[in-house]
């Protein structure tokens, strides 16, 4: 356990020192990807990590957040600090509203998925219809370098900015997963009704666990839009989004509380090199992606992180 | 609304129907056999309409022509998906299945972009009239041969599944795989040829689309979506059921194109979708290989 404490504590010192000494803006640019890619797949990690709630729908809340804050932004001057709550508080709406529905009517495995997918695909086709989200061409934030409407000089606001993000989600995923809720969650992943027949409400755990999921990626999405300065339905609501956000936790390792840093560790990095060896051809990571993913579920079913934990109880180290 | 643009787009969208039915019948297939739901249909049928217009590209050769040659093509992929990869999930739960569907999806589509670049590429059909008109209604002729297809195929797939040993072997597996392996049947092979069936089904509704669709990259996903509720709307595993819930599913978008502005329409596919989940998810007929 100290052990385990004395690695955590010199990776989060090692974090925050050392853009110090980092001159590439380029580094700072993929180092940026790599903790906004652990906060939103943290993010998913809480429901389908520890619930197996699979969704594949998570970019209706990263949408909903990217949107909320923008509008508010671009038509009543409204900071994203404000604005990204109460992009959070609409996720944590829509999340209950399509929790109730699926959980009520015990949508479950791949229906859940194809499920959660359709959500989003109905909120994207619903924004790029309407006048009021700028119908398909996207919204455009002015640049206006200002900590207090979220935005930075340089790299290093928006390093630090997702940095913290990211420490808060890991931390709060890290007191779930011993708490009540996180031993009740499991319980639902390994077999629900053994869990319900047990005294444990499973409808109001999975519930809370979209509501929090929820809430965590609309804040990714506010991130994303006041990084980028411009969002457009597809790159906000498309079915990339949704996948872009699970793969991190899944390389990683599903269900456990490092799991989707180390997964943008591997994942952002080996796109970047990707993207270079092939000249830049578009899609090029992406097919990347696609040979790790399946190699990862075929002989990693548990991730890195699984799989190093795995080593370590051989070993007869206890669990971190 | 006149009752002629009812009808105009009563026609398409039934025409349509067809083609997604084509789509969703290699899905509920690969489903109904090894109970796996397969991202990368729509991708695997992308890679259809690529053989056809390559071969038409290159060689001159006739889109319709062409048909056997892309599904051959990949019935052999999809066996060889089947055995590289997918043999070894058939235990593994079923979330790391739909991960592995999705990772070859990501795979075989990012392949296709940067082979073929996102270029839009289209294939016309030499002395084939565009469309053709029926009392004051324009059909589009190569829509009107894809529905024909899809419904021959969907019958001979129908009497192939009922009343060849083959056929039976495939619904005996959906049905009782230990029970089916018990009497002989080798459910290993049966799973290479499900696969292989429904990757070849995909194709040729690949290579039925090329003459009015535009052939990319990433023309699966436009489908694959489309397919998932056609599939879920006719029972998992159901073929008949496949094809009906294609002209449905069709139909449904097709008229709410004419009462929803912009890509609204969309929306009719998602919310039925929704609604089916909700309410019949073993579909309108229940669902087993039928």
């Amino acid at each position: 356990m100290n052990k385990s404490l004395a690695l955590v504590a010199s990776i989060l010192a090692l974090l925050v020192i050392f853009p110090v000494f980092i001159e590439s803006q380029y580094i700072m640019h993929i180092s940026i990807l790599i903790l906004y890619y652990s906060l939103v797949s943290q993010a998913w990690n809480i429901l389908s990590g520890y619930s197996g709630q699979f969704s594949f729908g998570h970019a209706v809340f990263f949408g909903t957040g990217a949107y909320t804050s923008s509008i508010l932004l671009t038509k009543y001057a409204m900071t994203p600090w404000i604005g990204m709550l109460i992009g959070a508080a609409f996720a944590v709406i829509i999340g209950l509203v399509i929790g109730f529905l699926s959980f009520r009517y015990k949508l479950r495995g791949a229906y859940f998925a194809l499920g959660t997918l359709a959500f989003a695909e109905m909120l994207r086709i619903i924004v790029q219809n309407l006048e009021f989200f700028n119908k398909t061409l996207g919204i455009l934030i002015t640049i206006n370098p200002d900590p207090l409407m979220f935005q930075f000089e340089s790299r290093m606001g928006y390093y630090y900015t997702i940095l913290i993000f990211s420490i808060l989600a890991t931390m709060l995923v890290f007191y779930i997963s011993r708490s009540r809720l996180g031993f009740n969650l499991v319980a639902i992943r390994e077999n629900e009704e053994a869990a319900q027949s047990l005294g444990v409400n499973t409808f109001k755990n999975k519930m809370i666990a979209i509501a929090i999921s929820a809430a965590i990626t609309a804040l990714g999405g506010t991130f994303y839009a006041q990084y980028i300065l411009y969002i457009e339905p597809p790159t906000t609501f498309g079915n990339d989004v949704s996948v872009a956000i699970l793969l991190p936790a899944i390389i990683g390792g599903m269900g456990t509380v490092f799991g989707p840093f180390v997964g943008a560790l591997v994942l952002v990095p080996l796109g970047e090199i990707t993207a270079h060896l092939f000249g830049g051809f578009a899609g090029a990571h992406l097919m990347a992606y696609g040979v790790i993913l399946i190699v990862v579920i075929l002989y990693l079913p548990g991730g890195i992180v699984g799989w190093i934990l795995e080593r370590l109880k051989i070993r007869g180290i206890k669990k971190m | 609304m006149s009752l002629e643009l009812f009808l105009q787009s009563l026609v398409d969208g039934l025409l349509m129907g067809g083609v997604y039915g084509l789509v969703a019948i290699g899905l509920t297939i690969i489903f109904g056999v090894m109970k796996v739901i397969n991202f990368a249909q729509g991708a695997l049928m992308m890679l259809g309409m690529y053989v056809t217009y390559w071969l038409f590209a290159l060689l001159g050769l006739n889109p319709y022509l062409s048909i056997p040659i892309s599904a051959i093509v990949l019935f052999f992929i999809g066996v060889g998906i089947q055995k590289g990869i997918l043999s070894k999930m058939m235990d593994a739960p079923e979330h790391n299945q739909l991960l592995v569907t999705l990772g070859i999806m990501l795979f075989v589509e990012n392949f296709a972009l940067v082979l073929f670049k996102p270029d839009f590429r289209s294939v016309n059909v030499d002395g084939m009239p565009t469309t053709l008109s029926l009392l004051s209604i324009n059909i589009n002729t190569g829509k009107l041969i894809a529905f024909v297809f899809a419904i021959v195929l969907t019958i001979v797939l129908f009497w192939f599944l009922k009343h060849t040993f083959l056929g039976k072997a495939i619904r005996a597996t959906s049905i009782n795989r230990q029970g089916a392996a018990l009497l002989g049947v080798n459910t290993n092979r049966i799973n290479y040829i499900a696969f292989g069936l429904g990757a070849g089904l995909a194709a040729i509704a690949g290579s039925l689309i090329t003459p009015f669709f535009y052939t990319s990259p990433d023309v699966g996903s436009a489908f694959i979506l489309k397919a998932f509720v056609v599939v879920v709307l006719g029972g998992l595993g159901n073929v008949l059921g496949a094809l009906i819930g294609g002209l449905v599913i069709g139909i449904a978008e097709s008229l709410g194109g004419v009462f929803l502005p912009g890509s609204l329409k969309e929306l009719m596919t998602y919310l039925i979708f929704i609604l089916v989940l909700l309410f019949r998810p073993n579909g309108m007929f229940g669902g087993k290989v039928k």
